[in-house]
C-alpha cells in the first residue's frame, strides 16, 4: 500500500479537525528522545500548544520530560489519541492496543501505512488520519504555517 | 470551523483569497502591511523554539514577514505547491534555488532559450561557483537526455522561452529528470499559475519574476520560487540537502520537515545567508496584482492574439513567433500546456535588420521603448541591442533572436489602438527603407558618372 492508496476518508479535515479539538492527552508511539528527529519535533510542538504528550518507546525512562511507557497498555490513565512513528508493519498491534486502551484516534505519520492498523481501529469506531503529520495538520488549521509561506489550502473570509 | 474544507475553491477565488484570512486582531479586510524589521517574542522559550525551527514563529524579516507570508502562500496555492518562498526579484529567486541545491562541480542543463539574464546569471554561477552547464536546444528531447552525466543535479527551462516563444514540453522533460534522480525546475514568468501550472506536469520547482505580470503594474520588483514537495531529496543524491545542517545543530531538513524540507532549507538557510527578501511593501502590492491576475491576462492573451494574428498578414514582417497562432509549430504543446492562450509576448522579424528594428521602435508612439514585460502597459524593444546583448551571435541564433527582432509584451489597452500605431511605424520603415534604397542608388549613380 503506497500514500497514493490512502483512502480520503483518512485524510478528511473533518476528522482531522474534531481529533485535534477534542483530545487532551496524545500518546506518541516511537516517540524519540533526539532532539532532531521528526518525532520530536511532533512532541515538542503538540506539548507547547496546549496537549498532553505521553512518550511510547521501550528503550526509555523519559523523553520531552514525560515518563516513557514500553506500550500503551502500560499507561495508567486515559489516553484520546495515538500518534504512530513506528513502520507499516507494527501499525496493525499498535491499533488493536489504541482499540484496547479506549483511544478515540489512531493517527499515523507521514510513510507510516497500514490499511490493515487503519481498518483494526476504524471498525472499533476510532477516528483514523493516515500518511499525514500531526504537527503540520495543526499548524495548517490552528496554528501559524501561514507566516512561513507554506500553503495551508485555507480559503475563508471569516475573522 | 467557520470555512468549507473539503472543497476545491475555482482559480479565481484562490487569486483573491487563498493565504489571507482577515487580519484576526483587528479585522482588517485588506492584507495588511507589516512593515517591521523584527518581532518581539512571548518569552525566552519561544524565541528558542523559533530559532530552532521548532516552532513556525516570526524572528527577522530577512527570512519571514506575515505580509510577504500571503503572498507566498498565495502563488504556491495557485501554482499546487506545498509552500513558496518570496525574493527580492526573479533572478534573487532563481539563484536561491540553484543556491540551496548544488555544490561546486555539480552539473545542470538548460534549456538555451532563457531570457538573457538568466544565461547570463548560470554564466557566472558556472565561472564563480564552479557548477558546470550545459546548455541544449529546449525542443529537442534527444538534446536534454544526452545533456545528463552522472553529476547532473537539475534541468532548467522556461514555459514559454524568451523571446523565442517556445513552448517546453514539461511532462516529458519532467520524466527525463526524474529518470535520472534529478528535479525539474522551471521559469514560469511567461505563462503565470493562470495559463500553466508546470507541477501538474511533473515540475519540481518553479519561479517567477513577480516583476511581470503576477505584479502587472510595472512598480516593483520580486520574484517568488515554490516546490512541489514531492521530490526525493533523500536520494543520495542531494547530500546538500539532505545531510545534518551545521548551522541548525545537525538537524537533517528532509528528513525532518518531509514535504516542507526542501522549502525549509530555501528560507531558513538560503534566503537567510543570501539576503535578497522581498520588500513587505512590494508583497503587498503583488497581492493587489494577483487579485486581478485571471482577468488581467484573459485580456492580455485576446490583445496578443489579435495584435499576432494582424502582424502574420503584413507584408515585410516575418516569422511572427506568437506559440498561440494556429500557424505556430507549438500549437500541439499550447493545446497540451496553455490551453487559456500561450501568454502575451512575442517577437517577430522586420526585414531589413538592425536599422530597421531602430526606425520602427523610434517610429511607435503608443508602445512603451523600456527592458521589461508583463506590463499593463504595452512595450517594445529590440532584443538584439538591449536584454541579450551580452550574447554572442551564435548565443542569439540559439535563443531565437535577429538583428530585426523585434519583441512586444502585449499589454491591456484598446486593440486596435495598439494595431493602428503598430501599421504607422511599419508604414515609416517601409517609407525610410525604400527612400533610403532610391538615394543609395542615386548616389551610386553619381559617383559612377
Ligand atoms: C522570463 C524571465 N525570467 C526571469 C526574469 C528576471 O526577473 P527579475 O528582473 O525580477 O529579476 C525576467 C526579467 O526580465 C524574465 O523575463
Amino acid at each position: 500500500m503506497t500514500v497514493r492508496d490512502i483512502p480520503p476518508r483518512w485524510q478528511d479535515p473533518v476528522t482531522i479537525l474534531g481529533i485535534l479539538n477534542t483530545s487532551e492527552t496524545i500518546a506518541i508511539v516511537g516517540l524519540s528522545p533526539n532532539e532532531l528527529r521528526a518525532s520530536n519535533f511532533v512532541g515538542f510542538y503538540l506539548r507547547r500548544h496546549g496537549y498532553r504528550v505521553v512518550p511510547v518507546n521501550p528503550r526509555e525512562t523519559s523523553i520531552l520530560g514525560e515518563r516513557s511507557y514500553p506500550d500503551l497498555r502500560a499507561i495508567p490513565f486515559k489516553i484520546d489519541a495515538v500518534d504512530v512513528f513506528r513502520a507499516p508493519d507494527a501499525v496493525p498491534g499498535i491499533a488493536e492496543d489504541a482499540v484496547r486502551i479506549g483511544a478515540r484516534a489512531l493517527w499515523c505519520q507521514y510513510g507510516v501505512i497500514s490499511f490493515d492498523g487503519g481498518r483494526v481501529a476504524e471498525e472499533a469506531g476510532l477516528g483514523v488520519v493516515m500518511g499525514r503529520c500531526m504537527k503540520v495538520e495543526h499548524a495548517r488549521h490552528l496554528g501559524r504555517m501561514h507566516w512561513l509561506g507554506f500553503n495551508t489550502g485555507r480559503i475563508t473570509a471569516r475573522r | 470551523m467557520r470555512e468549507r474544507p473539503a472543497k476545491d475553491f475555482g482559480f479565481d477565488t484562490r487569486a483573491i483569497h487563498a493565504g489571507q484570512r482577515p487580519e484576526p486582531y483587528t479585522g482588517a479586510r485588506a492584507v495588511p502591511i507589516f512593515q517591521t524589521t523584527s518581532y518581539v517574542f512571548e518569552d525566552p522559550d519561544s524565541a528558542a523554539a523559533y530559532f530552532n525551527l521548532q516552532e513556525y514563529g516570526n524572528t527577522y524579516s530577512r527570512i519571514m514577514n506575515p505580509t510577504t507570508a500571503v503572498f507566498e502562500e498565495r502563488v504556491a496555492n495557485l501554482e499546487r505547491a506545498a509552500g513558496g518562498v518570496a525574493f527580492a526579484s526573479g533572478l534573487a529567486a532563481q539563484a536561491a534555488c540553484f543556491f540551496t541545491m548544488l555544490t561546486p562541480g555539480d552539473h545542470v542543463v538548460s534549456s538555451a532559450a532563457l531570457y538573457g539574464g538568466s544565461i547570463t546569471q548560470l554564466k557566472h554561477l558556472q565561472r564563480k561557483l564552479g557548477f558546470a552547464i550545459t546548455f541544449v536546444d529546449p525542443d529537442d528531447l534527444d538534446q536534454w537526455r544526452s545533456a545528463l552525466r552522472p553529476d547532473t543535479k537539475v534541468l532548467f527551462g522556461e514555459t514559454i522561452g524568451n523571446p523565442g516563444g517556445n513552448v517546453l514540453d514539461i511532462e516529458a522533460v519532467a520524466r527525463i529528470a526524474h529518470e535520472h534522480g534529478a528535479p525539474l525546475m522551471i521559469d514560469s514568468t511567461f505563462a503565470t499559475p493562470y495559463l500553466c501550472r508546470p507541477i501538474e506536469w511533473g515540475a519540481d520547482i518553479v519561479t517567477h519574476s513577480a516583476t511581470k505580470f503576477i505584479g502587472g503594474h510595472g512598480t516593483s520588483i520580486g520574484g517568488v520560487a515554490v516546490e512541489a514537495g514531492t521530490f526525493d531529496w533523500s536520494n543520495g543524491r542531494f547530500p546538500v540537502v539532505a545531510d545534518p545542517s551545521a548551522a541548525y545543530h545537525g538537524l537533517a531538513f528532509h528528513e525532518t520537515f518531509g514535504v516542507y524540507g526542501y522549502l525549509m532549507k530555501l528560507r531558513a538557510e538560503s534566503l537567510r545567508d543570501l539576503g535578497a527578501c522581498m520588500s513587505p511593501f512590494n508583497a503587498f502590492l503583488f497581492l493587489l496584482g494577483l487579485e486581478t491576475l485571471p482577468l488581467r491576462m484573459r485580456r492580455h492573451v485576446e490583445n496578443a492574439t489579435a495584435i499576432a494574428s494582424w502582424l502574420e498578414r503584413q507584408p515585410g514582417v516575418t516569422n511572427v513567433r506568437y506559440p498561440g497562432l494556429p500557424s505556430s509549430a507549438y500549437a500541439p504543446l499550447v493545446r497540451k500546456y496553455l490551453p487559456l492562450g500561450a501568454g502575451a509576448i512575442f517577437s517577430f522579424d522586420l526585414p531589413s535588420g538592425r536599422e530597421a528594428g531602430r526606425r520602427f521602435i523610434e517610429s511607435v508612439t503608443l508602445w512603451s521603448h523600456l527592458a521589461n514585460v508583463g506590463d499593463a502597459k504595452s512595450l517594445i524593444i529590440h532584443p538584439a541591442t538591449t536584454t541579450h546583448r551580452q550574447l554572442s551571435d551564435d548565443e542569439l541564433a540559439a535563443a531565437g533572436i535577429g538583428a530585426g527582432t523585434i519583441r512586444l509584451s502585449v499589454g491591456l489597452e484598446t486593440a486596435d489602438d495598439l494595431i493602428d500605431d503598430l501599421a504607422t511605424a511599419l508604414k515609416e520603415v517601409r517609407a525610410t527603407s525604400g527612400a533610403a534604397a532610391r538615394s543609395e542608388s542615386g548616389s551610386r549613380v553619381k559617383t559612377n558618372g
